[in-house]
Protein backbone atom coordinates (compact mmCIF):
# COMPACT_ATOMS: atom_id res chain seq x y z
CA UNK A 1 0.00 0.00 0.00
CA UNK A 2 2.56 2.65 1.03
CA UNK A 3 4.87 1.17 -1.70
CA UNK A 4 1.55 1.73 -4.46
CA UNK A 5 1.05 5.17 -3.45
CA UNK A 6 5.07 6.51 -3.83
CA UNK A 7 4.58 4.33 -6.98
CA UNK A 8 1.51 6.34 -8.80
CA UNK A 9 3.17 9.92 -7.70
CA UNK A 10 6.49 8.83 -9.32
CA UNK A 11 4.45 8.48 -12.81
CA UNK A 12 2.83 11.20 -11.86
CA UNK A 13 6.43 13.57 -11.61
CA UNK A 14 8.05 11.92 -14.14
CA UNK A 15 4.82 12.90 -16.38
CA UNK A 16 4.32 16.10 -15.82
CA UNK A 17 8.63 16.48 -16.30
CA UNK A 18 8.03 15.22 -19.24
CA UNK A 19 4.91 17.10 -20.06
CA UNK A 20 6.92 20.69 -19.11
CA UNK A 21 9.64 19.82 -21.89
CA UNK A 22 8.07 18.65 -24.37
CA UNK A 23 5.42 22.14 -24.33
CA UNK A 24 8.79 24.36 -24.64
CA UNK A 25 10.26 21.56 -27.64
CA UNK A 26 5.97 21.91 -29.29
CA UNK A 27 6.27 26.12 -28.72
CA UNK A 28 9.60 26.02 -30.50
CA UNK A 29 8.60 23.64 -33.10
CA UNK A 30 5.28 25.73 -33.79
CA UNK A 31 7.16 28.80 -34.45
CA UNK A 32 9.77 27.26 -36.20
CA UNK A 33 7.31 25.36 -38.40
CA UNK A 34 5.45 28.49 -39.19
CA UNK A 35 8.54 30.90 -39.36
CA UNK A 36 10.75 28.87 -41.71
CA UNK A 37 9.27 29.07 -45.05
CA UNK A 38 8.66 33.14 -44.92
CA UNK A 39 12.01 33.42 -43.79
CA UNK A 40 14.29 34.99 -46.39
CA UNK A 41 17.40 37.09 -46.87
CA UNK A 42 14.80 39.63 -48.29
CA UNK A 43 12.96 39.42 -45.02
CA UNK A 44 15.51 40.21 -42.78
CA UNK A 45 17.36 42.72 -45.01
CA UNK A 46 14.22 45.11 -46.37
CA UNK A 47 12.00 47.41 -44.60
CA UNK A 48 8.10 46.84 -45.62
CA UNK A 49 7.11 49.23 -48.34
CA UNK A 50 3.09 50.27 -48.77
CA UNK A 51 2.52 50.23 -45.05
CA UNK A 52 3.58 47.60 -42.67
CA UNK A 53 -0.05 46.33 -41.70
CA UNK A 54 -1.33 46.34 -45.41
CA UNK A 55 1.56 46.29 -47.86
CA UNK A 56 2.50 43.00 -49.17
CA UNK A 57 6.25 43.81 -50.42
CA UNK A 58 9.49 44.22 -47.95
CA UNK A 59 10.65 42.59 -44.76
CA UNK A 60 11.18 43.48 -40.61
CA UNK A 61 14.21 45.33 -41.08
CA UNK A 62 12.78 48.46 -39.19
CA UNK A 63 11.97 46.22 -36.10
CA UNK A 64 15.11 44.50 -35.99
CA UNK A 65 17.29 47.44 -35.81
CA UNK A 66 14.29 49.41 -34.10
CA UNK A 67 14.73 46.64 -31.35
CA UNK A 68 18.63 46.82 -31.66
CA UNK A 69 18.71 50.30 -31.06
CA UNK A 70 15.91 50.46 -28.16
CA UNK A 71 17.75 47.30 -26.35
CA UNK A 72 22.00 48.85 -27.15
CA UNK A 73 21.55 51.96 -25.38
CA UNK A 74 19.03 50.68 -22.43
CA UNK A 75 21.71 48.88 -21.70
CA UNK A 76 24.34 51.58 -21.59
CA UNK A 77 21.80 53.27 -19.04
CA UNK A 78 20.73 50.53 -17.46
CA UNK A 79 24.79 49.31 -16.61
CA UNK A 80 25.65 53.17 -15.82
CA UNK A 81 23.24 52.64 -12.74
CA UNK A 82 22.93 48.97 -11.91
CA UNK A 83 27.01 48.32 -11.42
CA UNK A 84 27.39 51.44 -9.07
CA UNK A 85 24.49 50.16 -6.97
CA UNK A 86 25.40 46.56 -6.64
CA UNK A 87 29.10 47.69 -5.98
CA UNK A 88 27.24 50.22 -2.83
CA UNK A 89 25.19 47.60 -1.30
CA UNK A 90 28.12 45.01 -1.64
CA UNK A 91 31.23 46.72 -0.78
CA UNK A 92 30.85 50.09 0.72
CA UNK A 93 28.04 49.66 2.77
CA UNK A 94 28.20 47.41 5.44
CA UNK A 95 27.20 43.31 5.22
CA UNK A 96 24.27 43.53 7.66
CA UNK A 97 23.09 47.50 6.64
CA UNK A 98 19.47 48.15 6.66
CA UNK A 99 19.47 50.16 3.89
CA UNK A 100 20.92 47.17 1.71
CA UNK A 101 18.16 45.10 2.80
CA UNK A 102 15.34 47.57 1.96
CA UNK A 103 16.83 47.97 -1.37
CA UNK A 104 17.15 44.50 -2.04
CA UNK A 105 13.40 44.19 -1.45
CA UNK A 106 12.71 46.78 -3.79
CA UNK A 107 14.37 45.50 -6.59
CA UNK A 108 12.80 41.95 -6.03
CA UNK A 109 9.03 43.85 -5.96
CA UNK A 110 10.43 46.30 -9.39
CA UNK A 111 11.01 42.51 -10.75
CA UNK A 112 7.65 41.69 -9.99
CA UNK A 113 6.02 44.57 -11.61
CA UNK A 114 4.57 44.04 -15.03
CA UNK A 115 5.83 45.48 -18.60
CA UNK A 116 2.67 47.19 -18.83
CA UNK A 117 2.57 49.47 -15.54
CA UNK A 118 6.42 50.30 -16.79
CA UNK A 119 4.68 51.22 -20.45
CA UNK A 120 1.94 53.19 -18.90
CA UNK A 121 4.23 55.29 -16.62
CA UNK A 122 6.79 55.73 -18.97
CA UNK A 123 3.99 57.14 -21.22
CA UNK A 124 2.65 59.44 -18.15
CA UNK A 125 6.23 60.63 -17.78
CA UNK A 126 6.88 61.51 -21.48
CA UNK A 127 3.52 63.40 -21.51
CA UNK A 128 4.89 65.52 -19.09
CA UNK A 129 7.92 66.23 -20.63
CA UNK A 130 6.13 66.79 -23.57
CA UNK A 131 7.41 64.05 -25.43
CA UNK A 132 5.81 61.92 -28.64
CA UNK A 133 6.06 58.17 -29.11
CA UNK A 134 9.44 57.81 -29.90
CA UNK A 135 13.01 56.09 -29.51
CA UNK A 136 13.64 58.04 -26.67
CA UNK A 137 10.50 57.10 -24.67
CA UNK A 138 11.09 53.58 -25.44
CA UNK A 139 14.59 53.49 -24.41
CA UNK A 140 13.30 55.17 -21.34
CA UNK A 141 10.85 52.24 -20.65
CA UNK A 142 13.12 49.64 -21.45
CA UNK A 143 15.91 51.07 -18.87
CA UNK A 144 12.80 51.21 -15.91
CA UNK A 145 12.25 47.89 -16.66
CA UNK A 146 15.60 46.23 -16.49
CA UNK A 147 17.36 47.99 -14.40
CA UNK A 148 16.20 45.60 -11.40
CA UNK A 149 16.49 42.49 -13.51
CA UNK A 150 20.55 43.32 -14.16
CA UNK A 151 20.63 44.62 -10.33
CA UNK A 152 19.75 41.59 -9.18
CA UNK A 153 21.23 39.57 -10.93
CA UNK A 154 24.76 41.14 -10.86
CA UNK A 155 24.04 40.87 -7.19
CA UNK A 156 23.51 37.15 -7.00
CA UNK A 157 27.44 37.00 -7.79
CA UNK A 158 28.58 39.74 -5.87
CA UNK A 159 27.26 38.47 -2.57
CA UNK A 160 29.86 35.33 -3.13
CA UNK A 161 32.76 37.57 -3.49
CA UNK A 162 34.79 36.56 -0.77
CA UNK A 163 35.08 39.34 1.98
CA UNK A 164 38.78 38.64 2.44
CA UNK A 165 39.65 40.02 -0.74
CA UNK A 166 38.18 43.63 -0.62
CA UNK A 167 39.84 43.46 3.38
CA UNK A 168 43.58 42.38 1.69
CA UNK A 169 42.43 45.43 -1.39
CA UNK A 170 41.95 47.65 1.36
CA UNK A 171 44.79 47.00 4.06
CA UNK A 172 46.98 47.63 0.78
CA UNK A 173 45.85 51.23 1.58
CA UNK A 174 43.56 51.51 -1.31
CA UNK A 175 40.54 53.67 -1.46
CA UNK A 176 37.20 52.48 -1.60
CA UNK A 177 36.73 53.22 -5.36
CA UNK A 178 40.03 51.72 -6.00
CA UNK A 179 38.48 48.68 -4.26
CA UNK A 180 35.94 48.40 -6.21
CA UNK A 181 37.92 48.21 -9.52
CA UNK A 182 39.76 45.27 -8.64
CA UNK A 183 36.42 43.83 -7.40
CA UNK A 184 35.01 44.84 -11.06
CA UNK A 185 37.52 42.36 -12.75
CA UNK A 186 35.84 39.36 -10.56
CA UNK A 187 32.38 40.97 -11.18
CA UNK A 188 33.04 40.57 -14.69
CA UNK A 189 31.35 37.11 -15.75
CA UNK A 190 28.36 38.14 -13.63
CA UNK A 191 28.08 41.59 -15.08
CA UNK A 192 28.09 40.11 -18.80
CA UNK A 193 25.49 37.64 -17.67
CA UNK A 194 23.33 39.84 -16.30
CA UNK A 195 23.48 41.75 -19.98
CA UNK A 196 22.90 38.68 -21.74
CA UNK A 197 19.90 38.19 -19.25
CA UNK A 198 18.25 41.94 -19.34
CA UNK A 199 18.86 42.22 -23.52
CA UNK A 200 16.72 38.87 -23.50
CA UNK A 201 13.98 40.42 -21.19
CA UNK A 202 13.81 43.93 -22.83
CA UNK A 203 13.79 42.86 -26.46
CA UNK A 204 11.44 40.44 -26.61
CA UNK A 205 8.55 42.91 -24.18
CA UNK A 206 5.63 44.15 -26.15
CA UNK A 207 3.93 46.15 -23.67
CA UNK A 208 6.74 48.54 -22.62
CA UNK A 209 7.16 49.83 -26.05
CA UNK A 210 3.31 49.68 -27.07
CA UNK A 211 2.51 53.12 -26.11
CA UNK A 212 5.96 54.34 -25.68
CA UNK A 213 8.24 53.90 -28.59
CA UNK A 214 5.46 53.70 -30.99
CA UNK A 215 5.39 51.94 -34.39
CA UNK A 216 6.49 52.54 -37.77
CA UNK A 217 7.90 51.74 -41.64
CA UNK A 218 11.05 53.14 -41.32
CA UNK A 219 14.41 52.91 -39.47
CA UNK A 220 14.52 55.80 -36.87
CA UNK A 221 17.43 58.68 -37.86
CA UNK A 222 17.14 60.45 -34.50
CA UNK A 223 15.90 59.82 -30.58
CA UNK A 224 12.85 61.66 -31.14
CA UNK A 225 11.15 59.27 -34.44
CA UNK A 226 9.07 56.94 -33.33
CA UNK A 227 10.85 53.35 -34.46
CA UNK A 228 9.80 49.80 -34.68
CA UNK A 229 10.24 46.44 -32.07
CA UNK A 230 10.47 43.09 -32.95
CA UNK A 231 7.72 42.38 -30.63
CA UNK A 232 5.54 44.57 -31.52
CA UNK A 233 5.98 43.51 -35.81
CA UNK A 234 4.64 40.40 -34.40
CA UNK A 235 2.05 41.87 -32.41
CA UNK A 236 0.63 44.43 -34.87
CA UNK A 237 1.18 42.00 -38.17
CA UNK A 238 -0.06 39.14 -37.24
CA UNK A 239 -3.62 40.64 -36.62
CA UNK A 240 -3.42 41.70 -40.38
CA UNK A 241 -5.53 40.60 -42.86
CA UNK A 242 -3.34 40.08 -45.46
CA UNK A 243 -1.45 36.65 -45.43
CA UNK A 244 1.86 38.32 -46.71
CA UNK A 245 2.13 40.68 -44.29
CA UNK A 246 0.94 37.34 -41.66
CA UNK A 247 3.91 36.08 -42.20
CA UNK A 248 6.01 38.83 -41.91
CA UNK A 249 4.88 38.67 -38.32
CA UNK A 250 5.97 34.54 -38.14
CA UNK A 251 8.89 35.31 -39.47
CA UNK A 252 9.59 37.77 -36.84
CA UNK A 253 8.65 35.73 -34.59
CA UNK A 254 11.20 33.34 -35.43
CA UNK A 255 14.18 36.30 -35.56
CA UNK A 256 12.92 37.08 -32.01
CA UNK A 257 13.00 33.17 -30.82
CA UNK A 258 16.36 32.45 -32.27
CA UNK A 259 17.61 35.78 -30.58
CA UNK A 260 16.71 34.54 -27.22
CA UNK A 261 17.93 31.14 -27.46
CA UNK A 262 21.22 32.47 -28.56
CA UNK A 263 21.19 34.94 -25.48
CA UNK A 264 20.44 32.25 -23.39
CA UNK A 265 22.68 29.52 -24.31
CA UNK A 266 25.47 32.64 -24.32
CA UNK A 267 24.56 33.32 -21.12
CA UNK A 268 25.51 29.39 -19.66
CA UNK A 269 28.76 29.52 -22.06
CA UNK A 270 29.46 32.81 -20.56
CA UNK A 271 28.97 31.98 -16.86
CA UNK A 272 31.36 29.11 -17.38
CA UNK A 273 33.57 30.46 -19.62
CA UNK A 274 34.52 34.07 -18.02
CA UNK A 275 35.05 32.33 -14.25
CA UNK A 276 38.59 31.67 -14.11
CA UNK A 277 39.49 34.88 -12.59
CA UNK A 278 37.21 34.09 -9.82
CA UNK A 279 38.78 33.11 -6.36
CA UNK B 1 48.40 62.62 -5.62
CA UNK B 2 46.38 61.81 -2.20
CA UNK B 3 44.27 64.34 -2.84
CA UNK B 4 43.41 63.21 -6.09
CA UNK B 5 42.98 59.44 -5.20
CA UNK B 6 40.55 60.45 -2.29
CA UNK B 7 38.56 62.84 -4.24
CA UNK B 8 37.58 60.18 -7.10
CA UNK B 9 36.94 58.27 -3.83
CA UNK B 10 34.92 60.83 -2.67
CA UNK B 11 33.07 61.54 -6.29
CA UNK B 12 32.41 57.75 -6.37
CA UNK B 13 30.87 57.44 -3.45
CA UNK B 14 28.54 60.28 -3.98
CA UNK B 15 27.44 58.83 -7.54
CA UNK B 16 27.28 55.29 -6.11
CA UNK B 17 24.24 56.76 -3.29
CA UNK B 18 22.86 58.73 -6.05
CA UNK B 19 22.26 55.74 -7.84
CA UNK B 20 20.88 53.53 -5.39
CA UNK B 21 18.54 56.31 -4.33
CA UNK B 22 17.35 56.60 -7.70
CA UNK B 23 16.73 52.95 -8.21
CA UNK B 24 15.12 51.95 -5.15
CA UNK B 25 12.92 55.65 -5.66
CA UNK B 26 11.76 54.42 -9.17
CA UNK B 27 9.19 52.06 -6.62
CA UNK B 28 8.04 54.95 -5.13
CA UNK B 29 8.21 57.51 -8.15
CA UNK B 30 5.80 54.62 -9.97
CA UNK B 31 3.20 54.29 -7.21
CA UNK B 32 2.94 58.44 -6.75
CA UNK B 33 2.67 58.92 -10.67
CA UNK B 34 -0.45 56.53 -10.92
CA UNK B 35 -1.83 57.51 -7.52
CA UNK B 36 -1.97 61.24 -8.85
CA UNK B 37 -3.08 60.48 -12.47
CA UNK B 38 -5.86 58.51 -10.54
CA UNK B 39 -7.00 60.80 -8.61
CA UNK B 40 -9.53 62.53 -10.44
CA UNK B 41 -11.56 59.18 -11.36
CA UNK B 42 -11.54 58.26 -7.57
CA UNK B 43 -12.64 61.42 -6.65
CA UNK B 44 -15.75 61.04 -8.86
CA UNK B 45 -16.91 57.73 -7.59
CA UNK B 46 -16.45 55.67 -4.83
CA UNK B 47 -13.67 52.99 -4.72
CA UNK B 48 -16.87 50.72 -4.12
CA UNK B 49 -18.51 51.66 -7.22
CA UNK B 50 -15.46 51.41 -9.53
CA UNK B 51 -14.88 47.92 -8.21
CA UNK B 52 -18.25 46.54 -8.02
CA UNK B 53 -20.55 47.79 -11.02
CA UNK B 54 -19.76 46.31 -14.39
CA UNK B 55 -21.03 49.17 -16.75
CA UNK B 56 -18.33 50.44 -19.19
CA UNK B 57 -19.98 53.32 -21.10
CA UNK B 58 -16.79 55.46 -21.17
CA UNK B 59 -18.08 58.67 -23.19
CA UNK B 60 -21.01 58.31 -20.83
CA UNK B 61 -19.00 58.71 -18.16
CA UNK B 62 -20.03 54.82 -16.46
CA UNK B 63 -16.52 52.88 -15.13
CA UNK B 64 -17.35 49.97 -13.65
CA UNK B 65 -15.05 47.64 -13.82
CA UNK B 66 -16.16 44.49 -12.44
CA UNK B 67 -16.08 42.25 -15.62
CA UNK B 68 -12.45 43.18 -15.56
CA UNK B 69 -11.63 42.14 -12.43
CA UNK B 70 -13.65 39.09 -12.47
CA UNK B 71 -11.74 38.36 -16.12
CA UNK B 72 -8.62 38.55 -14.31
CA UNK B 73 -9.03 36.75 -11.45
CA UNK B 74 -11.04 33.37 -13.51
CA UNK B 75 -7.90 33.23 -15.83
CA UNK B 76 -5.33 33.74 -13.31
CA UNK B 77 -7.60 31.11 -10.75
CA UNK B 78 -7.39 28.28 -14.28
CA UNK B 79 -3.43 29.44 -14.43
CA UNK B 80 -2.61 28.55 -10.90
CA UNK B 81 -4.84 25.08 -11.12
CA UNK B 82 -2.50 24.14 -13.99
CA UNK B 83 0.44 25.65 -13.20
CA UNK B 84 0.26 24.56 -9.23
CA UNK B 85 -0.19 20.81 -9.53
CA UNK B 86 2.65 20.39 -12.44
CA UNK B 87 5.05 22.67 -11.09
CA UNK B 88 5.25 20.92 -7.35
CA UNK B 89 5.61 17.02 -9.11
CA UNK B 90 8.47 17.98 -11.39
CA UNK B 91 10.16 19.97 -8.88
CA UNK B 92 10.03 17.57 -5.89
CA UNK B 93 11.23 14.73 -8.57
CA UNK B 94 14.06 16.92 -10.32
CA UNK B 95 15.25 17.88 -6.15
CA UNK B 96 14.27 14.42 -4.09
CA UNK B 97 14.07 11.64 -7.06
CA UNK B 98 16.33 12.85 -10.21
CA UNK B 99 20.26 12.64 -10.47
CA UNK B 100 22.22 15.89 -10.54
CA UNK B 101 22.51 15.54 -14.54
CA UNK B 102 18.81 15.86 -14.78
CA UNK B 103 18.30 18.97 -12.23
CA UNK B 104 21.09 20.57 -14.24
CA UNK B 105 19.61 19.92 -17.61
CA UNK B 106 15.88 20.89 -16.21
CA UNK B 107 17.51 24.51 -15.14
CA UNK B 108 18.02 24.65 -18.53
CA UNK B 109 14.70 24.15 -20.09
CA UNK B 110 13.07 26.15 -17.15
CA UNK B 111 15.53 28.95 -17.69
CA UNK B 112 14.43 29.05 -22.02
CA UNK B 113 10.73 28.91 -20.82
CA UNK B 114 11.06 31.69 -18.70
CA UNK B 115 13.27 33.65 -21.49
CA UNK B 116 10.59 33.71 -24.26
CA UNK B 117 9.00 36.74 -24.70
CA UNK B 118 5.35 36.72 -23.63
CA UNK B 119 4.38 37.60 -27.05
CA UNK B 120 6.06 34.71 -28.62
CA UNK B 121 3.68 32.70 -26.37
CA UNK B 122 0.86 34.50 -28.12
CA UNK B 123 1.47 33.49 -31.36
CA UNK B 124 2.30 29.99 -29.53
CA UNK B 125 -1.41 30.18 -28.18
CA UNK B 126 -3.48 31.69 -31.05
CA UNK B 127 -1.85 28.84 -33.47
CA UNK B 128 -2.34 25.81 -31.35
CA UNK B 129 -4.84 26.52 -28.04
CA UNK B 130 -6.83 28.89 -29.84
CA UNK B 131 -8.01 26.51 -32.75
CA UNK B 132 -7.98 23.09 -30.08
CA UNK B 133 -10.39 24.85 -27.97
CA UNK B 134 -12.81 25.99 -30.33
CA UNK B 135 -12.81 22.51 -32.81
CA UNK B 136 -11.77 19.87 -30.08
CA UNK B 137 -12.71 20.89 -26.84
CA UNK B 138 -15.57 23.50 -26.82
CA UNK B 139 -18.10 21.37 -28.96
CA UNK B 140 -18.35 18.80 -26.32
CA UNK B 141 -19.81 21.29 -23.56
CA UNK B 142 -21.11 24.47 -25.52
CA UNK B 143 -22.42 25.13 -28.60
CA UNK B 144 -20.19 28.05 -30.22
CA UNK B 145 -16.93 29.13 -29.08
CA UNK B 146 -14.50 31.27 -31.31
CA UNK B 147 -11.63 29.14 -28.96
CA UNK B 148 -10.26 32.84 -28.09
CA UNK B 149 -11.47 32.53 -24.35
CA UNK B 150 -11.17 31.90 -20.47
CA UNK B 151 -9.22 28.91 -20.95
CA UNK B 152 -6.96 29.83 -23.37
CA UNK B 153 -5.90 32.40 -21.71
CA UNK B 154 -5.61 30.36 -18.79
CA UNK B 155 -3.54 27.39 -20.27
CA UNK B 156 -0.83 30.51 -21.65
CA UNK B 157 -0.64 31.78 -18.33
CA UNK B 158 -0.17 28.94 -16.97
CA UNK B 159 2.83 27.38 -18.86
CA UNK B 160 3.98 31.39 -18.60
CA UNK B 161 4.16 31.01 -14.63
CA UNK B 162 5.23 27.19 -14.41
CA UNK B 163 9.32 28.27 -14.71
CA UNK B 164 9.23 30.99 -12.24
CA UNK B 165 7.43 28.80 -9.80
CA UNK B 166 9.35 25.74 -10.63
CA UNK B 167 12.49 28.21 -9.98
CA UNK B 168 11.57 29.32 -6.47
CA UNK B 169 10.26 25.83 -5.50
CA UNK B 170 13.80 24.33 -6.40
CA UNK B 171 15.25 26.80 -4.18
CA UNK B 172 12.72 26.07 -1.04
CA UNK B 173 12.61 22.49 -1.42
CA UNK B 174 16.41 22.40 -1.60
CA UNK B 175 16.89 24.71 1.66
CA UNK B 176 15.41 22.05 3.44
CA UNK B 177 18.53 20.69 5.76
CA UNK B 178 19.94 16.96 4.35
CA UNK B 179 20.11 16.10 8.11
CA UNK B 180 16.47 16.11 8.51
CA UNK B 181 15.68 13.86 5.28
CA UNK B 182 18.68 11.64 6.89
CA UNK B 183 16.85 11.64 10.05
CA UNK B 184 13.26 10.29 8.89
CA UNK B 185 15.17 7.67 6.74
CA UNK B 186 16.66 6.39 9.84
CA UNK B 187 13.63 6.05 11.45
CA UNK B 188 12.30 3.82 8.79
CA UNK B 189 10.39 6.26 7.07
CA UNK B 190 10.22 5.43 3.28
CA UNK B 191 11.87 8.32 0.56
CA UNK B 192 7.65 8.84 -0.39
CA UNK B 193 6.81 9.52 3.31
CA UNK B 194 10.31 11.65 3.87
CA UNK B 195 9.13 13.78 1.04
CA UNK B 196 5.42 14.23 1.98
CA UNK B 197 5.82 14.50 5.94
CA UNK B 198 9.26 15.89 5.97
CA UNK B 199 10.39 18.26 3.23
CA UNK B 200 6.91 19.45 1.98
CA UNK B 201 5.85 20.01 5.43
CA UNK B 202 8.72 22.22 6.16
CA UNK B 203 8.46 23.86 2.62
CA UNK B 204 4.99 24.83 3.09
CA UNK B 205 5.30 29.01 3.33
CA UNK B 206 7.53 28.89 0.63
CA UNK B 207 5.24 26.91 -1.10
CA UNK B 208 2.43 29.64 -0.31
CA UNK B 209 4.82 32.26 -1.02
CA UNK B 210 5.68 30.76 -4.57
CA UNK B 211 1.89 30.89 -5.73
CA UNK B 212 1.69 34.14 -4.36
CA UNK B 213 4.18 35.35 -6.77
CA UNK B 214 2.77 33.47 -9.58
CA UNK B 215 -0.53 35.01 -8.93
CA UNK B 216 0.81 38.33 -8.80
CA UNK B 217 3.07 37.63 -12.38
CA UNK B 218 -0.42 36.38 -14.04
CA UNK B 219 -2.48 39.24 -12.94
CA UNK B 220 -0.11 41.48 -14.34
CA UNK B 221 1.14 39.30 -17.78
CA UNK B 222 -0.48 41.24 -20.67
CA UNK B 223 0.32 40.56 -24.49
CA UNK B 224 -0.04 36.91 -24.87
CA UNK B 225 -3.14 37.00 -22.58
CA UNK B 226 -4.45 39.93 -24.58
CA UNK B 227 -3.77 38.03 -28.28
CA UNK B 228 -5.86 35.19 -26.79
CA UNK B 229 -9.08 35.78 -24.80
CA UNK B 230 -11.05 37.67 -27.25
CA UNK B 231 -11.56 40.80 -25.28
CA UNK B 232 -14.73 41.23 -24.68
CA UNK B 233 -16.82 43.49 -22.17
CA UNK B 234 -18.60 41.30 -21.02
CA UNK B 235 -18.97 38.64 -18.14
CA UNK B 236 -17.85 35.52 -19.21
CA UNK B 237 -20.65 32.73 -18.84
CA UNK B 238 -18.34 29.66 -18.97
CA UNK B 239 -14.74 29.44 -19.31
CA UNK B 240 -15.05 28.97 -23.18
CA UNK B 241 -16.26 32.47 -23.60
CA UNK B 242 -14.10 36.01 -23.91
CA UNK B 243 -12.85 38.08 -21.15
CA UNK B 244 -11.28 40.75 -20.83
CA UNK B 245 -8.88 41.42 -18.63
CA UNK B 246 -7.33 44.90 -16.44
CA UNK B 247 -3.75 44.38 -18.01
CA UNK B 248 -5.63 43.84 -21.66
CA UNK B 249 -7.80 46.40 -20.96
CA UNK B 250 -5.36 49.33 -20.69
CA UNK B 251 -2.74 47.87 -23.82
CA UNK B 252 -5.75 48.01 -26.27
CA UNK B 253 -7.20 51.71 -24.98
CA UNK B 254 -4.06 53.56 -23.41
CA UNK B 255 -2.91 56.48 -25.78
CA UNK B 256 -5.40 56.72 -27.78
CA UNK B 257 -7.95 57.91 -25.22
CA UNK B 258 -5.86 60.93 -24.25
CA UNK B 259 -8.74 63.31 -25.47
CA UNK B 260 -11.03 62.02 -22.82
CA UNK B 261 -9.30 63.12 -19.52
CA UNK B 262 -11.39 61.03 -17.34
CA UNK B 263 -10.80 57.98 -19.46
CA UNK B 264 -7.52 58.24 -19.09
CA UNK B 265 -8.03 58.74 -14.98
CA UNK B 266 -10.20 55.34 -15.49
CA UNK B 267 -7.14 53.79 -17.13
CA UNK B 268 -4.70 54.96 -14.78
CA UNK B 269 -6.84 53.75 -11.74
CA UNK B 270 -6.66 50.47 -13.76
CA UNK B 271 -2.95 49.94 -13.33
CA UNK B 272 -2.58 51.63 -10.09
CA UNK B 273 -4.89 48.98 -8.74
CA UNK B 274 -2.48 46.27 -10.63
CA UNK B 275 0.25 47.99 -9.30
CA UNK B 276 -1.12 47.81 -5.55
CA UNK B 277 -2.41 44.64 -5.79
CA UNK B 278 1.17 43.39 -7.31
CA UNK B 279 3.49 45.15 -5.02
CA UNK B 280 1.57 43.78 -1.89
CA UNK B 281 1.98 40.27 -3.12
CA UNK B 282 5.59 40.84 -3.90
CA UNK B 283 6.31 41.89 -0.40
CA UNK B 284 4.97 39.88 1.17
CA UNK B 285 5.95 36.44 -0.33
CA UNK B 286 9.33 37.92 -0.36
CA UNK B 287 9.53 38.79 3.35
CA UNK B 288 8.34 34.98 3.49
CA UNK B 289 11.30 33.67 1.47
CA UNK B 290 13.71 35.69 2.67
CA UNK B 291 13.02 34.29 6.00
CA UNK B 292 13.54 30.42 4.87
CA UNK B 293 16.58 31.64 3.54
CA UNK B 294 17.99 32.79 6.65
CA UNK B 295 16.48 30.23 9.05
CA UNK B 296 18.28 27.22 7.06
CA UNK B 297 21.73 29.73 6.28
CA UNK B 298 23.26 29.54 9.66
Amino acid sequence: MKKLEEKIFKILMIGSTVLILSILLYILYVIMKKGLPSLSWDMISKIPSGGFYLGKEGGILNAIMGSLYLIFFSVVISLMISVPVVMYLNFTLRRKSKLAAFARLTFDVLFGIPSIVYGAFGFTVMIYFGLQASLLGGIIAISLLIIPVMIRSIDEVAILIPNDLVEATKSLGATNYETIKVITRQLLPGISTAVLLSVGRGIGDAATVLFTAGYTDSIPTSLTQPTASLPLAIFFQLSSPVEEVQNRAYAAALVLTIIILTLSFAARYFSRRLSKNKI
Amino acid sequence: MLKGRLLKDRIARHYMLLATIFSIFILFLIGGGLLVKSLPIMQEKSLWTLLTTSNWRPFKGDFGFASYILSTLYVTAIAIAIALPLSLLTSIYIIEYASPRILRAFTAVVDLLSGIPPVIYGVWGTLTIVPFISEKLAPHFVEFSTGYSVLAGGIVLAIMIIPLIISILIEVFSAVPKEMREASLSLGATKWQTVKKVVIRKSIPGIVAATVLAISRAFGETIAVLMVCGNFTTLPKSIFDACYPIPALIANNYGEMMSVPRYESALMFAAFLLFFIIVLFNVISRLVLIQIDKRYQL
